[in-house]
């Protein structure tokens, strides 16, 4: 018996966009306020309220579906969709149907192993959040609408996806998007952004192909469960379709939930229950329509978006992937060192000092690098200092440190703090005659051992260092000692 | 097109729209709302292959607003009309089920 | 009571300090007291409100100081109008102890000009009827005739002008609601063009429908008002902006005649109506000849499908406003819920009387998949040749002149009993609101039973000025709406 599979994987994200007020009243969005205290008569769904759109959420919405290579519409309007729940005050939800503000494009995703591939993205719409239904410990649930308007993108991908790992680099990937738009905040922890996988397995048994059942797994809130529970759904329909042969049909998709503790999942709903939502296009709104000139306005919004950034500082800057990777997490890091090389330096080592020292600090102080009080122009001086063996890299780290609190320059700190490294070759020299002197076992073994040649060398230029406290360059002393001892 | 609303289209229509009928309400709704369907079905009389659908008949679009905050109502005044709350909450009998669709 | 003052009369009256507004807000108070225990035209009345308010304008005025163009006149508004003070209970056991968080923007308008808003009038539950019978709270008849029904869905509205019980008041037209009580009980009534009045605060029926006017003794009176209330509202997505159209001083040329009026009839039509309506229109008709206006002959092809496409949009468009009203966040809730579900369905089946269930069942079922777009879709293009329709006809002629209903008052339960019946008397006014044009209903006559009939004319969209000025001309040089009631 021959078997193999397939995994199909389609996502549907919800993105909180970061709009200081709701998508269709004037209340705030902040997070971990009291219950009901940022609602009013439009998003409590009091009767003679009506919606007003919120035009930056509109301009969100259609920048990132732009970041996503999507067609906009150039005419799109608002659908109500029904259903009843306690956390959807006028029990329908004011969405997008038939013609979604955005369609058919991609996001490039960057593969674990440094290649990329491109997921289709069927839709992208715009839509009003619920609200929240706790469900407590006593017989009765309780429902705060602090949440219900807030502004979401849905985006929808095709079944592209065919393994956990491409799933979670998805979802990552449009996380480093979205931020980078400044259209969410994208925190995961916060629900800003919500994944729905859509998984089954095509498996090829004696040569016929087998489709499992489609299931839809909710509640996940961290990129390793999303990833872990495609993992688990995987294992999970395998091993049904083995025990039972049950091949997808249409009506047998079902939800299961995600237990983080046992991580497993869950099975939520048997079967889709008879869902009639009723779509029709809301009369309490009016369309929108996306003029040329409106478009472009939005578009020169849009900037280098992290991949090809990510791909740009590999091919130009010549830094490994994962430095490129580490650098292009947040914008600001990666504008940031983009500057800071523009200003004449070498890439990897504005990379080495922001990655070591710069990224250390911002999380201390829970800033990000460009905040820390240092200009890109400092920075490039810096590096320039440590390329020139002016100082040493661990004093390159002193030397940072102090630049964020005063507002000096590298060459000056170096010298206040006695750091520059003594270059003349002269100087050095002499130190050198001394510890050969003084060590003439080493010596010997660095000559004429083998064995021990690499840990004398070693000791010797140690030696020499110490001597200078701390202040030869050890490249000099490197190749003066090797000179030395050759001759 | 041809639809006698029997008593199943009541049931359902009642089903989606929430209300609990009696089962007087059902036969009544199902011969009432028969009579009107009848009636209405003299739309499908008119040929319209070529007629725009008229949703609205104000010729606007784009009626946007700033994203600027204007004030909420306090927790009293929200909850002041509910039939039930609990510490600030919207209070309704334990919800069972995840029918949450967005 | 003889020679009720109109709207304008009175203020000018208590501008004048001929008489004080306290004075003419305690005289309605005790006409209220005396005559709506038989009417029936109030569901709450301020009264204590009222005399404060009066007293605080009539101190104004004594104290020289500028007021609104309503200055101390007591109007009543439709109970469908939200107001922080009082209930607003739409006629429903669903609002019946309902309080608005917010007050609507037709109400900051009355309350900026400085009227006095005595009470909130009484109507069919949440505007869903012709004959105020569907009221769940109170049973209101026609001043004229006790026996008879008052029209609706602004029944209160309506009788509250024709018996003296406010100056002036205000109704919604969804479907006919303030132009046929209106007609009905003897008075005038305008129905603006949607858009032209900020539906802000109005408990939706109809979203794409519903239009706020007013119901007053006179065309001036309606002009006083429109002057008001009418207007843009951001609040209001579906408000007509300034852009759109302009918005007149209603009074300024109100007497100016208009000059080779063209009056398009509709032969056909009218034959629907009972002889002594038929009649009252030719007479009216022949006024307006002797007035040097021409008379032009048309046919509107789509007319008669008029009833059938509006009890699908109507209703399916109501289907989705009312779904809000679930015993969760505010209104009913049944006693006999157990569990969450059942607060909804017992709620809304408890909450609701049957004309409004009816309504959201029809609704529901237009708007469910596979009937979609047998119903709605086809719905709504036949709106689409209804008004073009009105395209055509007002490229003959300014305006269109038709009954407003087949009869005059019927006797109070004579077609509770078969909804479709009730439904077909709309036949003259369902064809404005889905067209979104204004309408007037001006007396034109009485029948044999001294009950009054009414004349409609219709205009252009935002041609209410014209359309005032139309229907002037008729009360300058007829006096039925000066008719008295035989009290
Ligand atoms: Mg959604
Ligand atoms: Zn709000």
């Amino acid at each position: 018996m021959s078997l193999n599979y397939n995994i199909i994987v389609g996502l549907e994200i919800h993105v909180q966009l970061a709009t200081r007020t709701k998508m269709f009243c004037g209340c705030e969005l902040e997070f971990g306020q009291p219950p009901n205290t940022r609602v009013c008569p439009v998003c409590l769904g009091m009767p003679g309220a009506l919606p007003v759109m919120n035009k930056a959420a509109v301009e969100a919405a259609i920048l990132t579906g732009l970041a996503l290579n999507c067609t906009i519409s150039r005419f799109t309007k608002w659908d109500r969709k029904s259903y009843y729940y306690p956390d959807l005050p006028k029990n329908y939800q004011i969405s997008q149907y038939d013609l979604p503000l955005a369609e058919n494009g991609y996001i490039e995703i960057p593969l674990e192993d440094g290649t990329s591939k491109k997921i289709r993205i069927r839709r992208a719409h715009l839509e009003e959040d619920a609200g929240k239904n706790t469900h407590t410990l006593g017989n009765f649930s309780a429902v705060d609408l602090n949440r219900a308007g807030t502004p979401l993108l849905e985006i929808v991908t095709e079944p592209d996806l065919n393994s956990p790992s491409e799933v979670r680099q998805l979802a990552q990937e449009l996380q480093r998007i979205v931020r980078y738009l400044g259209v969410s905040e994208a925190d995961m922890q916060k629900g800003h952004m919500r994944f729905e996988p859509n998984v089954n397995l095509h498996i090829t048994q004696d040569g016929q192909v087998f489709k499992t059942p489609i299931t839809e797994v909710k509640n996940l809130n961290s990129f390793r469960a999303l990833e872990r529970s495609i993992a688990c759904e995987v294992n999970r329909q395998l091993d049904e379709f083995l025990a039972t042969g049950k091949t997808l049909q249409i009506g047998n998709k079902s939800t299961y939930g995600w237990d983080d503790v046992n991580q497993m999942t869950v099975l939520q709903r048997e079967k889709e229950e008879a869902h009639d939502y009723r779509y029709f296009p809301d009369p309490d709104l009016v369309p929108v329509a996306v003029s040329d000139e409106w478009l472009s306005r939005i578009a020169s919004r849009l900037g280098e978006l992290p991949l090809a950034m990510q791909q740009r500082f590999v091919r130009d800057y010549g830094l490994s992937d994962y430095d490129a990777q580490v650098l292009t997490a947040e914008k600001s890091t990666a504008v940031f060192f983009d500057a800071a090389v523009r200003c004449g330096a070498q890439p990897k080592r504005i990379c080495n000092l922001l990655t070591q020292t710069g990224l250390k600090l911002a999380n201390e102080k829970q800033t990000t690098v460009d905040a820390l009080g240092i200009s890109p122009g400092r920075l490039a001086a810096l590096a320039n200092m440590v390329e020139a063996g002016q100082i040493s890299a661990t004093s390159a780290t002193v030397i940072f440190e102090t630049m964020t609190q005063t507002d000096e320059d590298p060459a000056q700190i170096a010298e206040q703090k006695n750091l520059l490294q003594k270059n003349d070759a002269g100087e050095i020299e002499a130190l050198i005659e001394q510890v050969i002197w003084e060590n003439q076992k080493a010596v010997s073994d660095a000559k004429s051992n083998p064995k021990k040649a690499k840990k004398a060398m070693g000791f010797l230029m140690g030696q020499v260092i110490q001597k200078s406290k701390g202040q030869a360059n050890p490249k000099i002393v490197a190749e003066l000692l090797n000179r030395k001892l050759m001759a | 097109m041809n639809h006698q609303i029997d008593r199943q289209l009541v049931e359902r229509a009642a089903l989606l729209s929430r209300l609990e009928l009696s089962e007087s309400e059902i036969a009544q709704f199902s011969t009432q709302l028969s009579a009107i369907v009848e009636y209405i079905e003299k739309i499908n009389t008119l040929h319209t292959e070529h007629v725009e659908p008229l949703a609205h008949c104000l010729p606007v679009h784009n009626v946007l607003r700033a994203d600027e905050p204007r004030g909420s109502l306090s927790n009293a005044e929200a909850l002041a009309n509910a039939p039930d709350t609990i510490d600030g909450y919207f209070k309704v009998p334990k919800i069972l089920d995840d029918n949450s669709g967005a | 009571m003889s020679d009720f003052q109109t709207a304008l009369e009175l203020r000018d009256a208590i501008a004048a300090q001929h008489c004080s507004s306290t004075q003419a807000v305690q005289q309605m108070l005790n006409r209220i007291e005396q005559v709506d225990p038989t009417v029936g035209a109030y569901l709450s009345i301020f009264a204590d409100r009222a005399i404060q308010d009066a007293k605080r304008i009539d101190q104004k005025i004594a104290a020289g100081q500028p007021v609104g163009p309503l200055a101390g006149v007591p109007v009543a508004v439709k109970d469908n109008l939200c107001t922080t003070f009082g209930t607003t209970t739409c006629g429903s056991k669903m609002l019946e102890h309902f309080v608005a968080p917010y007050n609507a923007h037709v109400i900051e308008r009355l309350q900026a000009a400085d009227a006095i808003i005595i009470g909130k009038t009484n109507l069919d539950e949440f505007a869903m009827g012709s004959s105020t019978e569907n009221s769940a709270l109170r049973k209101t008849v026609n001043p004229w005739d006790s026996s008879r029904v008052a029209g609706g869905s602004s029944g209160g509205s309506a009788a509250a002008v024709a018996a003296g019980l406010c100056a002036a008041s205000l109704g919604s037209d969804t479907g006919g609601s303030i132009r046929q009580p209106a007609s009905f009980c003897g008075v005038t009534g305008l129905k603006p063009t949607y858009g032209r009045v900020s539906r802000y605060g109005l408990i939706t029926y109809g979203s794409s429908l519903d239009q706020i006017g007013p119901l007053t003794r006179d065309t001036a009176d309606a002009a006083l008002l429109m002057n008001i209330i009418a207007g843009h509202d951001s609040r209001d997505s579906t408000s007509a902006s300034e852009s759109i159209a302009v918005k007149p001083d209603y009074l300024a040329d109100l007497k100016q005649p208009i000059n080779g009026l063209r009056i398009a009839v509709v032969p056909t039509l009218n034959a629907g109506a009972e002889a002594s309506v038929q009649n009252a229109i030719e007479e009216a008709l022949k006024v307006y000849q002797s007035l040097g206006a021409e008379r032009i002959e048309i046919t509107m092809p789509h007319f008669d499908y008029a009833i059938a496409a509006y009890y699908v949009i109507a209703t399916a468009e109501a289907s989705s406003n009312l779904a809000r009203f679930d015993g969760v966040h505010y209104g009913y809730r049944s006693p006999n819920a157990g569990n969450y579900i059942e607060v909804y369905s017992k709620s809304r089946d408890e909450g609701f009387g049957p004309e409004v269930k009816r309504r959201i069942m029809l609704g529901t079922f237009a708007l469910s998949s596979g009937y979609y777009d047998a119903y709605y879709v086809k719905a709504l293009k036949v709106r689409n040749l209804i008004r073009q329709d009105f395209v055509k006809a007002f490229e003959k002629a300014d305006c269109l002149m038709l009954p407003v209903s087949p009869t005059t008052a019927f006797k109070i339960g004579e077609k509770t009993d078969d909804p479709l019946q009730m439904y077909l008397a709309d036949i003259y006014t369902i064809a404005v609101n889905l067209a979104g044009l204004p309408g007037l209903s001006v007396p034109c006559g009485f029948d044999a039973k001294n009950l009054p009939i009414g004349l409609q004319i219709i205009t252009n969209a935002f041609t209410e000025d014209k359309l005032l000025r139309i229907g002037q001309m008729y009360q300058s040089v007829t006096d039925w709406h000066k008719r008295n009631l035989p009290l």
